[in-house]
């Protein structure tokens, strides 16, 4: 972070300018207002204000069962919210001692890392939208496009999937899916090959991003940054290969980290997880061959929701699917910590269960709010346009942000 | 798996802060300990700055509510040592009216944040925080809504009486 002199009020030079960038600007993609102290073109100080989508998820969450929690999480990172889906019924089954199936874990791990790919694919396009270059994000808006189409395949929405349940998935992936992921594969490593090539070496993007908003490790672990932002100021700290969950400690991958902290790091660090990504999903499929296709969910019909078709013809699964929905059956007393790692670093889930209806609190540490809060400090002395190029690059979701 | 046990972890904190620190459990192999607010500082500094254990990353700081307890207000922090790869619950029982803590933002500047969302929701007061204010929430408001005794829907709303709805 670079220092610039403060002006006193009696300064004679004390010629500042209020800017208030946002809580709707163009620039900022989403509501967070930044009132910012400028000295030209340079800022001076600012402060950030946020919460203007507070939606009091955690309060809700304490009045719900556990499947009712699943769409508040997808509404988290809307971005990846297959992700939080996850991570939210990897909590729940951590806390009632479910195993799953390892074709369950396999296909939630293809789903996460098209997630991921999805996040990466809107946080560097808009990067490049923010330095002047449309094109790169037209190239790659398209398979994010071919991404929800897996999703709608699968689970039959787009954007806010609620794709997961406890134990599982709510259907099996169909042959028209695994056609569409295997198109995708096929389709998107040209992408974003041709979109290194368009901004890697990019003179205008490079200048406007080299060195810009550098950050070192011990600011970004002060500041308890995760994610692509932490590996880029040079820490190797990535959720799924420290702590891994989903059967991710079977998958051959790579770490990208980052050596200056600076926006072009974290491009860098972005693009090079989504080829890691696609690895992971390459040896999923290989994976999944050896596994029996009809397995989607554990078979814990106590937990599990069944099917709606099940539930109109079969009495069981009506009793099991009521029992569920009003929280009747018996859970363990006790809390858990649970975190995945999500398109913007570590999102942790932290229940705590008393055995009711619903958990008793349930915090959710979201990687966006976290990372956010280094905005305003490391602005200080930046231009105002490098600001904006900043703040792209952090990614910030203002639905993760506020929570 | 980490690289040195909670056994040991627990014995280097008795050493140092011998009946200051006790065990709550160790809920899915998380080691959760309490103490006081007067260690609470002292604890987190000792975490992080012990040459073997080094948790340098703070996780998440957020609190808890039980309002049958004597002490009310549970603040909870996770800590995780990244080199080491271990992860540790601290909790700090406080009682409702005197809900005074001193702020862990002299440890890491990311305590800053989470402070602010645990006052904004529960009301605890993190002293010595530099800028402790709302943040999720309107200024102007009142009551921390993530105590118990805060209802989620606002009971002076008319629209969803039950008698709208033929019940």
């Amino acid at each position: 972070m670079q220092n610039h002199p403060v002006y006193t009020d009696n300064d004679p030079q004390n010629e500042l300018s209020t800017l208030n960038l946002g809580p709707t600007h163009p620039a900022t993609h989403g509501v967070f207002q930044n009132v910012l102290q400028l000295d030209g073109e340079r800022i001076v100080s600012g402060v950030s204000t946020i919460g203007y989508i507070h939606r009091a998820f955690e309060k809700i969450a304490e009045h719900r069962p556990f499947y009712q929690i699943t769409p508040l999480t997808d509404r988290l990172n809307y971005c990846s919210s297959p992700i939080n889906n996850m991570g939210w019924h990897m909590t729940v089954e951590k806390l009632l001692g479910i195993e799953t199936p390892k074709r369950v874990d396999y296909l939630r791990v293809i789903v996460m890392e098209l997630a991921r790919i999805s996040d990466h694919i809107i946080c560097n396009g808009v990067l490049g939208v923010d330095t002047g270059a449309f094109t790169g994000f037209l190239y790659m808006m398209e398979h994010r496009e071919a991404i929800y189409e897996i999703y709608e395949e699968v689970c039959g929405s787009r954007l806010t999937t609620n794709i997961g349940r406890i134990g599982g998935f709510e259907r099996n992936f169909n042959a028209i899916a695994f056609g569409k992921l295997r198109k995708f594969l096929k389709d998107f490593p040209v992408t974003l090959k041709e979109f290194e090539s368009l901004f890697n070496r990019n003179r205008i993007f490079v200048d406007r991003t080299k060195d810009v908003a550098a950050v070192t490790a011990e600011e970004a672990l002060s500041y308890s940054w995760t994610g692509p932002l932490l590996r880029a100021a040079g820490v190797d700290y990535d959720v799924r290969a420290m702590n891994p969950y989903s059967s991710y400690e079977e998958f051959d991958f790579e770490v990208p980290v980052g050596t200056n902290g600076d926006v072009y790091n974290r491009f860098l660090v972005r693009n090079e997880e989504m080829w890691q990504s696609l690895r992971i999903i390459e040896q999923a499929l290989v994976k999944l061959e050896k596994e029996p296709a009809d397995i989607f969910h554990a078979d814990v019909p106590e937990f599990y929701l069944p099917p709606k078709e099940e539930v109109y013809n079969n009495m069981e699964a009506l009793i099991y699917h009521f029992k569920i929905v009003m929280g009747e059956v018996p859970t363990p007393t006790t809390e858990v910590y649970h975190s995945v790692e999500g398109a913007n670093g570590e999102l942790g889930f932290y229940l705590v269960n008393d055995g009711g209806r619903s958990p008793y609190r349930l915090h959710f540490r979201r990687p966006s709010f976290i990372n956010y809060q280094m905005y305003a400090p490391m602005s200080r002395g930046m231009l105002l346009s490098d600001a904006i190029i900043n703040m792209s690059s952090l990614n910030v979701i203002a639905g993760e942000l506020d929570a | 798996m980490g690289k040195f046990s909670n056994e040991e972890l627990l014995k280097k904190i008795s050493d140092q802060f011998s009946d200051q620190v006790s065990v709550i459990g160790e809920p899915f192999g998380l080691l959760t300990l309490e103490t006081g607010r007067e260690q609470i500082i002292d604890v987190l500094a000792f975490l992080k700055n012990d040459p073997t254990l080094q948790f340098i990353f703070l996780t998440d700081i957020t609190a808890i509510h039980y309002p049958e307890q004597e002490k009310q207000i549970g603040v909870i922090y996770h800590l995780h040592s990244l080199v080491n790869n271990v992860r540790v619950r601290i909790k700090v029982f406080l009682a409702d009216g005197d809900v005074h803590i001193p702020t862990a933002t002299t440890l890491w500047n990311g305590a800053n944040w989470m402070e602010r969302e645990t006052y904004d929701f529960f009301g605890v007061l993190f002293d010595g925080h530099p800028d402790l204010r709302r943040i999720l929430n309107v200024d102007d408001m009142t009551a921390f809504p993530m105590r118990k005794e805060f209802p989620l829907e606002d009971p002076n709303r008319v629209d969803k009486k039950d008698y709208f709805f033929g019940r």
